[in-house]
């Protein structure tokens, strides 16, 4: 929970400063209020738990305390892609742990972290809801069935490649525009 | 109600239906053909949003015009994508396509829609009985299921409220509002209906219970906290008929008295919260739901929240703890929610295929629901079969089948031609049965005697390549980290569980383990204030009881039957069969384990292996030189040539 804040996320902060607003000041809203900020930040920072119990008039560390309990909140922020392994039962019959084994390895990060430049995370869930595609990872919104370990190096490789692709267009672009 | 209340009623409701019928009629009369598309989740996840977009762009390549229908999930998740095409003026019935990728989309549209050809090879069974094409009413996957909850699923569109009406939806509601809460009550007393959340109370008494409290605001809450991993009925039932769910939501408010309820459903499950959430606002808006419900006295208010992923909020205190927005721990019971629950109101709480179940009991009565199932479980049971099963997805079966004709009939039997060795029932809660308990019927008690449970209803079916120890482990990783942590027993007990269970499955396994586990286990058991506590330990009780070689393969052999621990694991080349010259596992090795040998074959340096299996599925089938084994000391000596010989090799 020590990342900095982006410029873009305490402007986001600001924003979810006056959301709160319209939130009643009942403790049952803490979790719709605490789902509300992660829509919006994407994780829970210290600062935004700070203004939530703020809001509430409890203490901060029951805040943390709830936002802790449940594995809905995370308090890193996420990669840009964020990867999601399956672990469901389905997926584990089939291996799926070998898969989030070779992410770990290619992205040199372990489930739950997100690597330094913010480009990708690694996230374990249960049950993505598509047992007959096992073992399934999730890449961005994208899932990938039948997934092998021989995959993952390729799939890794496919994004960075699109993202280099972008970024010579863009730059491409650039020129053109000025 | 009144007798002039009830007149109202009928008028209000009458009018909507007849709306419905329209929006119906125009659906089905268009003359044109219809492509219905399987959305839910598990669809879309297989890729439906591509195959309706592929749809949509041949439409207007070819110049064709047909109505695309989105409909929810049919259950049958190994076909997935699944589409319906009826196109009347082909002269086919409607047609069943499993399987439907991007490409064979546009396929279809071109040939059947454009050319009449229905593509025989890539057609999975006709819709209904006809002369030209086999129906699918003729598979057992589909003829010996009954569906009562999941009647409606995949047959209509969850977004659009008048297809539910059209469908016979909300007309239950009506019929109840014209009864005494009391006489709803009765009926579905008398109908047997147990809950479905996975211990089985009659609802009827649960009902009455709340009932019976008159001086207080009532609650109902519909519990879709689905947290067991690898059961998916409560999410698929919300995503593919919602309308269901509230119609017997409301059934139950009106019955119990209360003005007030609630889905609690996982925010982990993004379509389910929104179509829930569309499915209330279009009630409300047709007088379905919220003040005087089709003109009469009765109001109710539904609320969606979000649960945030916490497996023990399954059960109802935690989930009422969670809802009031603190950490979501069990609370000792009594009071029981009935009496004190959600801000100390009389509070209901079902499950969603509990609340499902209702308006078919109503409309069909209660002596029809208990002709089918078994005396003491009536009803149907719906599960989620997943693993290495051929037809894997949700099935909806009358309770007292049994498990041999579930799988080997229904379900297909075993992927691959392998063996059958033991099924998983009701999730971390649950237990594993071994083949002697095939024959074993489906219901509450039957299950709970063999030691397994009905729990939410997942299934996991596993072939003798599944190790027992190592699935044993797996649920009860899971449950210790779901343990809330209130109990010392549970949340200090199964840790010990965990460690002892890993220990066993990296084959350091110690004389004693077995005995070690079967006393903490009991300890447990008896330590623990909620179910999630009571029954963590059935996993590892039931396979120590059905499996017992097993472990001691692992602790006396260091050696796993199944080949599935891969610290007891290991991968070789036989370089009898390994082709000279050949380079598919060392390609495909993740981690650059595999060396050429000084005469050109391969050899695996097991320092680096991580064990993954990729070279035994790239080693051509003609060659088939990999070998796994177990313990890993039975791997022959290869020698690795010097590292500089391996550089000029490659």
């Amino acid at each position: 929970m020590n990342e900095e804040l982006t410029e873009e996320e305490k402007e986001a902060l600001k924003h979810i400063a006056l959301k709160l607003e319209t939130f009643e000041k009942h403790r049952g809203n803490l979790i719709p209020i605490l789902q509300m900020v992660q829509n919006n930040l994407a994780y829970l920072p210290s600062e935004a738990l700070k203004i939530v119990a703020q809001h509430l008039g409890i203490i901060e560390s029951e805040v943390y305390g709830v936002a802790t309990f449940y594995n809905q909140f995370r308090f890193h922020p996420p990669g840009k892609y964020p990867v999601k392994v399956c672990l469901g039962t389905a997926c584990h019959v089939k291996a799926g742990d070998i898969i989030l084994e070779n992410f770990e390895r290619k992205l040199e990060i372990s489930d739950g972290e997100t690597t330094p430049d913010r480009e990708f995370s690694i996230e374990r869930v249960a049950c993505v809801g598509c047992c007959a595609l096992a073992p399934v990872a999730i890449i961005d919104e994208t899932v990938h069935g039948h997934m092998a370990p021989s995959k993952v190096e390729g799939l890794i490789l496919r994004i960075k490649l699109q993202e280099e692709i972008e970024e010579r267009e863009k730059k491409k672009n650039e020129p053109g525009q000025s | 109600m009144s007798p002039d209340n009830r007149k109202n009623i009928d008028i209000k409701f009458n009018a909507i239906r007849k709306e419905a019928e329209k929006h119906r009629n125009e659906f089905r009369d268009a003359p044109v053909p219809k492509i219905h598309i399987g959305m839910a989740t598990c669809g879309i996840a297989s890729g439906a949003l591509e195959t309706q977009k592929a749809f949509k762009e041949a439409l207007v390549e070819n110049d064709i015009e047909a109505r695309i229908h989105t409909v929810g999930c049919f259950g049958h998740c190994y076909a997935e994508p699944v589409v319906i095409i009826d196109h009347p003026d082909s002269g086919f019935p409607p047609i069943f396509y499993h399987e439907v990728t991007p490409g064979k989309a546009k396929m279809l549209v071109k040939l059947f829609l454009g050319g009449g050809d229905p593509r025989f090879e890539h057609v999975y069974g006709a819709t209904e009985e006809n002369d030209m094409i086999p129906s699918v009413t003729d598979f057992s996957r589909f003829n010996q299921e009954k569906r009562i909850v999941m009647e409606k699923c995949g047959r209509i569109d969850p977004e659009d409220i008048y297809d539910y009406i059209a469908a016979d939806g909300y007309s239950t509601l009506v019929k109840a509002l014209k009864l005494d809460p009391e006489e709803v009550i009765k009926e579905v007393t008398h109908s047997g209906l147990r809950g479905r959340g996975g211990a089985g109370f009659p609802t009827g008494r649960k009902w009455n219970l709340a009932k019976s409290v008159t001086d207080q605001e009532k609650i109902v809450i519909c519990n879709a906290d689905e947290g067991d991993p690898g059961a998916y009925m409560d999410r698929t039932i919300l995503e593919s008929n919602p309308h269901q769910v509230l119609e017997g939501i409301a059934i139950c408010a009106y019955a119990v008295g209360a003005h007030k309820a609630m889905v609690y459903v996982r925010s982990e499950y993004p379509l389910a919260v929104k179509l829930v959430t569309d499915a209330i606002q279009q009630a409300e808006k047709l007088g379905l739901l919220g003040k005087g419900i089709l003109d009469s006295t009765f109001d109710l208010k539904i609320d969606v929240f979000q649960g945030s992923g916490a497996f023990v909020c399954g059960e109802e205190t935690a989930l009422i703890r969670s809802i009031e927005g603190y950490r979501g721990m069990p609370q000792h019971r009594p009071p029981y929610p009935v009496q004190k629950g959600l801000w100390n109101k009389p509070t209901v709480i079902n499950n969603v295929k509990t609340l499902a179940s209702v308006p078919p009991i109503l409309d069909h009565g209660a002596t029809w629901y208990r002709s089918i199932g078994t005396q003491n479980s009536p009803g149907t049971a719906i599960f989620s079969i997943v693993g290495n099963v051929v037809h894997a997805g949700l099935v909806e079966i009358p309770m007292g089948v049994s498990l041999r004709t579930l799988i080997f009939d229904i379900c297909g039997g075993i992927q691959n031609n392998k063996k059958f060795k033991a099924v998983q029932i009701g999730g971390p809660s649950g237990g594993c049965l071994n083949e002697d308990f095939l024959d074993t019927p489906i219901d509450f008690d039957s299950l709970t005697e063999a030691g397994a449970m009905m729990g939410s209803g997942g299934m996991v079916v596993m072939d003798e390549d599944t190790c027992m120890v190592e699935v044993a482990r797996y649920f009860l990783d899971f449950t210790q980290k779901e343990s809330c942590g209130k109990c010392t027993f549970c949340r200090i007990g199964t840790y010990h569980l965990l460690k002892i269970l890993e220990r066993l499955t990296k084959g350091e396994g110690l004389e004693g383990d077995l005995e070690l586990l079967e006393t903490l286990s009991q300890d447990i058991k008896a330590g623990s204030l909620c179910g999630l506590g009571k029954t963590a330990p059935n996993p590892v009780l039931t396979s120590l009881k059905y499996f017992r070689d097993e472990y001691e393969a692992h602790i006396k052999e260091k050696r796993c039957p199944a080949l599935m621990c891969r610290p007891l694991t290991a991968f070789y080349f036989d370089l009898e069969l390994c082709a000279r010259g050949c380079d598919a596992c060392a390609t495909c090795c993740p981690v650059d384990a595999v060396f050429t040998t000084s005469n050109r074959k391969k050899g695996v340096d097991q320092e680096l292996c991580v064990k993954c299996g990729e070279c035994l599925v790239a080693c051509p089938p003609e060659y088939d030189a990999v070998r796994k084994v177990s313990p890993p000391d039975l791997v022959p000596y290869i020698e690795k040539p010097p590292e500089k010989e391996k550089k000029d090799v490659k």
